[in-house]
């Protein structure tokens, strides 16, 4: 291994290379960091997906994957929808119903919202935030992937095997998922496709941290990082906290499937000196555990999304991001509540402790609020573009909005013994999530794919996108909250003709395929921008954060040069000599020295 | 390093008022259990990032006027491109199978993990990669 002292975009990649941080641009003017990206770097072809180590194609590999994955998990919805838009509809049998909601929650929620976020976004943009030349553990990060590329094809393996895939629902509950009620290879497949994938994000975890922690460039501090990275940092975090439990649980569930271990049911309980259940297991137990992961979970892949309208509000505002401060202690707040809360889906279990979860989830109301706030106090007063990725922003905090209202509504148990296990809760659930990780998740796609690619996204078609999208999700969803006040229940196939519950229904359906043309259009956008590429230049949306800085795409290892870091809007101030970003705290100071005296 | 340190130690500190509030209030074993793993999530690694920026000081990224120039040299040493990723995942999908379809199966796995393994070491020692 040699020492090379010269900067990345000259380095020999024959050998692992010792990189050295690029020099400083010498003041304003030319750029002279814009210029790498093109030399040979190792394997072409197959063999540079099968081989590379660099963060941007790992990235992009999650992307893609997790692409897939999204559109496999939208086709099932549709046939879902279709089956639920009559009352006794014989399009689906009721096993594979069945197996079609387990797979469409495990995809959308393990395979595409969490990989696109912190294996996709996060592995390409973070590095890029930071100024490092690559993630930490690069090694790491592709074992990353392919544990997630072959979790992600033993979880689809699953409709393969006599009996089809799994069918106990995303969350596993025993003894539902016990081997006596759900016999099969699909279970077993489910089971070992998340501990692989489990396995990868707790790398990516690792990686995210260690990267966050100690390759920041000279200058780049904690609290002049971009939001999207501090969010991705709390994440790797909540990673940490919360796959683990969810890998071993799986175990164990394995376990009680094969190895007759009885950890999640009471067979085998005994009396012990007036202890009734002392020596026997407990399907509460997998409840408990599952969900000390699962509500992490819901902001492991709520979090990177908040960050990505983070980055996304100030730059179509062209203002600085407002209360910087408050969005990255509020980020914090709202991971440390979030794991003290798991057991508010337990409530109508009546075996948890009713107040303490109600409190902590009601006070996740306080720092979300202030997101809000901060995100509205950005836009106010600002320059507004109206380019997607704004509109998709904007569309985020509409949805996340209702979202969390209902949220709040679910905390209270009285309200949530009223209408758990209803639709309610399916319509509450879907516009967090689907107000987060898609909503929010092509905002990012919309503005980070300049830097990706080079080449832009037709505007015009992104618009078609976001507005069908948009007005597909209302109808969606919206009738599904009546449909659960009025008592339908979740996870049926059929329901009785003479309640009522067909007509919303069929406006949820029509909903549906508004979004699934949406989509179709995404496809038809990324198919136009490949045959007649528009180039996107290094910073199209005259951004702020130091990704902008380099090339689009960027060089093997990111950077030749490296502007000077004296905020959390480097690029910016680069390119805006005379508009500095005021350092955080300073505001108020600064404006009192300007006033003239006497 | 200090804020690091400050951040994993604040969620020690946090989760470890969580967890003996819900224990006091619940006795119920495995939250507290899994509220009290976590807050060693924080002061462990909190401790030792703290224990590192006394002995250390300010590294440039911690510095609010470190220049770029400052940090010229060598960052670190990063491979290239490796196989080995690729053929340890492939070992641990033939693995994880071999549970589910036969056992026949992890005769194919972890050969692969173990070469894996052995292939990541010599290219590290080496320098080299494939």
């Amino acid at each position: 291994m040699t020492d090379v002292i010269a900067p990345p975009s000259v380095a020999t990649e024959e050998t692992a290379t010792e990189l050295t941080l690029p020099p400083q641009v010498p003041g304003h003017g030319i750029d002279e960091g814009h210029s790498g990206g093109h030399e040979d770097h190792g394997p072409s072809g197959i063999l540079k997906w099968l081989t590379s180590t660099d963060h941007k194609v790992i990235g992009l590999s999650y992307m893609i994957t997790s692409l897939v994955m999204f559109y496999l998990a939208g086709i099932m919805a549709l046939l879902i929808r279709l089956q639920l838009s009559s009352p006794h509809s014989s399009l689906l049998t009721f096993g594979q119903f069945n197996q079609l909601f387990t797979m469409h929650g495990s995809l959308m929620l393990y395979l595409f919202a969490g990989p696109f976020a912190f294996g996709g976004l996060a592995n390409f943009i973070v590095p890029l935030q930071i100024g490092a030349p690559d993630m930490a553990f690069p090694r790491l990060n592709a074992l990353s992937y392919w544990l997630y590329l072959t979790g992600s094809i033993t979880m689809m393996m699953g409709f393969l095997v006599a009996g089809g895939a799994a069918s106990f629902g995303w969350v596993a509950y025993t003894p539902l998922a016990s081997s006596t009620s759900s016999p099969g290879a699909g279970g077993d497949l489910w089971i070992m496709a998340l501990a692989l994938t489990g396995f990868s994000a707790i790398f990516t975890g690792v990686n995210l941290v260690g990267t966050i922690f100690y390759l920041r460039a000279p200058g780049m501090t904690m609290f002049r990082m971009p939001v999207f990275t501090w969010n991705m940092l709390v994440t790797g975090i909540l990673i940490l906290i919360a796959f683990p439990v969810l890998t071993s649980a799986l175990i164990m569930l394995f376990c009680d499937r094969h190895f007759s271990t009885h950890i999640y049911t009471a067979v085998g309980c005994h009396l012990v000196s007036g202890a009734p259940y002392s020596g026997c297991g407990s399907p509460l137990l997998w409840q408990n555990l599952f969900w000390f992961f699962g509500h992490p979970e819901v902001y492991i892949l709520a979090l990177p999304f908040f960050g990505i309208v983070t980055e996304v509000l100030p730059v179509f505002s062209r203002k600085p991001v407002f209360g910087y401060k408050g969005m990255v202690f509020a980020t914090m707040a709202i991971a440390a509540l979030s794991t003290g809360v798991w057991a508010h889906h337990m409530f109508t279990t009546g075996a948890v402790l009713l107040p303490f979860f109600s409190l902590l989830s009601l006070l996740i109301a306080v720092p979300t609020g202030i997101k809000f706030f901060n995100w509205i106090g950005t836009m106010w007063h600002g320059q507004l573009q109206f380019s997607t990725a704004m509109l998709f922003s904007i569309g985020f905090l509409f949805a996340f909005l209702m979202g969390g209202v209902t949220g709040i509504m679910l905390a209270a148990p009285p309200l949530d013994f009223a209408v758990h296990d209803t639709y309610f809760v399916v319509a509450h659930f879907h516009q967090v999530l689907f107000g987060t990780a898609v909503m929010g998740g092509f905002a990012g796609l919309y503005y980070w794919y300049p830097k990706m690619f080079g080449r832009m996204l037709r505007e015009n078609l992104g618009k078609w996108h976001f507005w069908l999208l948009f007005i597909g999700f209302w109808v969606t969803f919206m009738p599904q909250y009546i449909v659960g006040l009025l008592g339908m229940p979740r996870r049926v196939a059929s329901y009785p003709s003479n309640l009522g519950w067909q007509s919303y229904n069929i406006v949820s359906t029509v909903g549906a395929f508004m979004i699934g043309v949406s989509f179709f259009i995404l496809l038809v956008n990324f198919v136009v921008s490949w045959r007649n590429p528009i180039p996107a230049g290094d910073n199209p949306w005259d951004a702020h954060t130091l990704e902008w800085f380099t090339t689009s795409p960027p060089p093997h290892h990111n950077y030749t040069h490296l502007p000077p870091i004296r905020s959390e809007r480097p690029t910016w101030d680069y390119n805006h000599p005379n508009d500095l970003t005021v350092p955080h705290g300073k505001t108020a100071r600064l404006k009192k020295e300007k006033v003239p005296v006497g | 390093m200090k804020i690091e340190a400050l951040f994993l130690l604040f969620l020690g500190v946090f989760f470890g008022v969580v967890g003996l509030v819900y224990w006091f209030w619940s006795y119920e074993d495995a939250g507290g259990m899994m509220l009290l793993g976590t807050s060693l999530l924080g002061f462990v690694p909190g401790s030792y990032y703290m224990f590192w920026h006394r002995r250390m000081g300010k590294r440039l990224e911690d510095r609010d006027d470190a220049s770029i120039a400052e940090g010229a040299g060598v960052i670190n040493s990063f491979p290239g491109s490796s196989i080995w990723p690729f053929v340890l995942g492939m070992g641990a999908f033939l693995s994880v199978l071999a549970l589910v379809f036969g056992m026949w199966l992890i005769f194919l796995g972890v050969p692969l993990i173990l070469g894996a393994a052995a292939g990541v070491t010599a290219e590290s020692r080496r320098g080299g990669h494939v």
